[in-house]
């Protein structure tokens, strides 16, 4: 850790350009030409062009939308279930908490196409199919197990002596949720609330089979759709792809010390 | 070490439902304030979640067994009289033909990728423990394809496989290496399918073991240096040994999550050609969804299988973890 030699820097930099090369090339396909998409790859776009861009928003705008609001619902969704949840199992020491707890352990292990057979047979009845309140409910199990042991794990380590003197202070149990354990546990808020937006936006698997044939599809969906239509405009389709991907690719930009924050600060309890 | 491991897991096969598993949060804090009133609203406070679990996780699967007992049909389902047929599905699943090439398949999908997603994952882990020049930089770099959504990968990685205007495959016959149908034939699908599903995979495995590197002592290491050890012996006598825990978590998550991996086999091949690249859960999905003619009954009855495989796991995870917390 003394000397820090840079061959070690460029050898990174070479793994991690070989690692990331599928997305250098989602952003090459991209910029080129319908007419160059043919024959042999262009390693470069030196003639870069927007028809892809053009066609995929022209195209995928009002999916992108979607995806918005499906995204942040199962953000609200989940935090407003996980966090009383995780409150009760780590501060108000629900009975049965460790079941609870394995449950959720387990819950995540479940397939999402087994639950999505499962949805599907409920929403038939329900006609909910095709809705994006039933997308959004159905996305939201993947995150709400996370999202309550993530809250717990955190609201475990929130010092006694804090929600013991509020007790003493006369505060209620509302009260201390409120004002104490939401507000300490910020972090944990912003970082449940990052992975629900980026599973909701990047699912397919519910999407495919809860809102087939829906009047607002999610963008994930619009990518399939546009593969199966038309094979040709990979240009459109790697466009498409790249603009699904700025959701990510700002997060981790904007929220990597964020979610860095939240992982140090649970972990000093350890 | 375990917080840090929830948020490092967040996302392993993406399209499943990901995230994991803590230890079971406040043990140790538990029974501080015992008395009646606190329990009723700790009852208040979980009831969201317990409504939710009720309604959104144990009735969809109540619902998922019911379809596997039955025979479904697409009339049966919206007249609502389907006929019970007992195990008649699970029967005609496990002596399917199709079976025994998905469930080789599933294995080899799983335990070739996780084999390479770990050795990958636990060298760059090592090579990214010294703290190099923009080592931050590039780890956080690696995380990309984890956190892009699986149809962008998938189709990213279809279209580089593509036969003939794949960069793939322009790369190898630059080398004079003849035109591989990676995705449409019998004998690379499955491969194909492995590599993409590796690639996808190595940013988890990075970072859980890299977060498990730094729990190990440095001076550990500063002691063995001055014994004399070489990289190597470091690296095989304190290394390995000491990331024996973080390594059980790892593949066992690993397994868990490439064990329902759908969206990049689905995405890239559907399962085939043929059944080249099937495995269970695309198999599911394919009965299910993928056909013209929904099979609902036998793929609820793989879906059963997938569950008991996954509660299986989820045992031994649990036992893995008290066996961590013990130690």
């Amino acid at each position: 850790m003394t000397a820090r030699p840079w061959w070690k820097t460029a050898l990174g930099a070479l793994l991690t350009a070989f690692m990331l090369f599928p997305v250098y090339w989602m952003v090459n396909v991209s910029l080129t030409r319908t007419a160059d998409l043919r024959g042999t790859p262009r390693w470069f776009p030196t003639a870069p062009t927007f028809e892809g861009y053009t066609a995929a928003l022209g195209q995928q705008l009002p999916a992108l939308g979607t995806s918005l609001v499906i995204g942040f619902g199962c953000v609200a969704l989940t935090v407003v279930i996980a966090a009383p949840a995780g409150y009760a199992l780590a501060i108000l020491n629900l009975r049965g908490g460790r079941t609870l707890s394995f449950l959720l352990l387990v819950a995540q292990m479940i397939p999402a196409v087994v639950m999505a057979m499962g949805f599907y047979a409920v929403y038939v009845r329900l006609g909910l199919l095709n809705t994006v309140w039933g997308l959004i409910v159905a996305d939201s199990t993947i995150a709400v197990p996370f999202g309550v042991l993530l809250y717990s794990t955190f609201m475990a380590g929130i010092p006694r002596e804090l929600v013991q003197a509020a007790r003493i202070d006369g505060a209620g149990t509302w009260r201390i949720f409120g004002s104490i354990v939401l507000p300490v546990s910020r972090n944990s808020t912003v970082t449940v609330s990052l992975f629900a937006f980026l599973w909701a936006w990047s699912d397919f698997i519910f999407a495919s089979t809860l809102n087939r044939a829906g009047e607002f599809i999610p963008i994930t969906l619009g990518i399939y759709q546009y593969i199966g239509n038309n094979t040709t405009q990979w240009n459109a389709i790697m466009a498409t792809a790249v603009v699904a991907s700025l959701p990510a690719a700002i997060l981790l930009v904007v929220a990597q010390r964020y979610v860095a924050a939240g992982v140090t600060a649970g972990a000093v309890k350890d | 070490m375990t917080t840090t491991s929830v948020e490092a897991a967040g996302r392993a096969s993406g399209g499943g439902a990901a995230g994991r598993a803590p230890a079971a949060p406040g043990g140790r804090a538990r029974r501080r304030f015992p008395g009646r009133p606190q329990q009723w609203s700790a009852i208040g406070f979980s009831a969201p979640l317990l409504v939710y679990l009720a309604a959104f996780y144990a009735y969809p699967l109540w619902r998922n067994i019911e379809l596997s007992l039955h025979d479904y049909t697409v009339r049966a389902f919206v007249q609502g009289d389907p006929e019970f047929v007992g195990f008649a599905n699970h029967t005609e699943v496990f002596t399917s033909g199709t079976f025994g090439t998905a469930l080789v398949n599933t294995a080899l999908f799983t335990f070739v990728s996780i084999a390479f997603q770990y050795a990958i994952g636990l060298a760059l882990a090592v090579f990214f423990r010294d703290n190099f020049r923009l080592s931050g930089v590039l780890r956080a770099l690696f995380l990309v394809p984890w956190l892009l959504p699986l149809i962008v990968s998938s189709s990213t990685w279809a279209w580089m496989l593509n036969s003939e205007n794949g960069i793939v495959n322009s790369v190898v016959e630059a080398f004079g290496g003849p035109q591989i149908n990676w995705l449409t034939s019998p004998e690379t699908a499955l491969i194909s399918v492995i590599i993409a599903n590796i690639w996808l995979g190595i940013p988890f495995n990075l970072v859980i073991l890299y977060s498990g590197l730094q729990q190990i002592p440095a001076d550990l290491y500063e002691a063995a240096s001055l014994d004399g050890a070489t990289a190597w012996q470091r690296f095989r006598h304190i290394t390995l040994p000491l990331l024996r825990p973080v390594t059980a978590i790892t593949l066992l998550l690993g397994f868990i999550y490439t064990l329902k991996v759908v969206d990049v086999v689905w995405i890239m091949t559907t399962g085939g050609p043929g059944d080249a690249s099937l495995i269970l859960a695309v198999w599911s999905y394919r009965e299910a969804f993928g056909t013209g003619q929904p099979e609902f009954s036998p793929a609820a009855a793989i879906g059963n299988l997938l569950i008991v495989i996954a509660l299986v796991f989820g045992f031994v995870h649990l036992r893995t973890q008290r066996y961590r917390e013990r130690s």
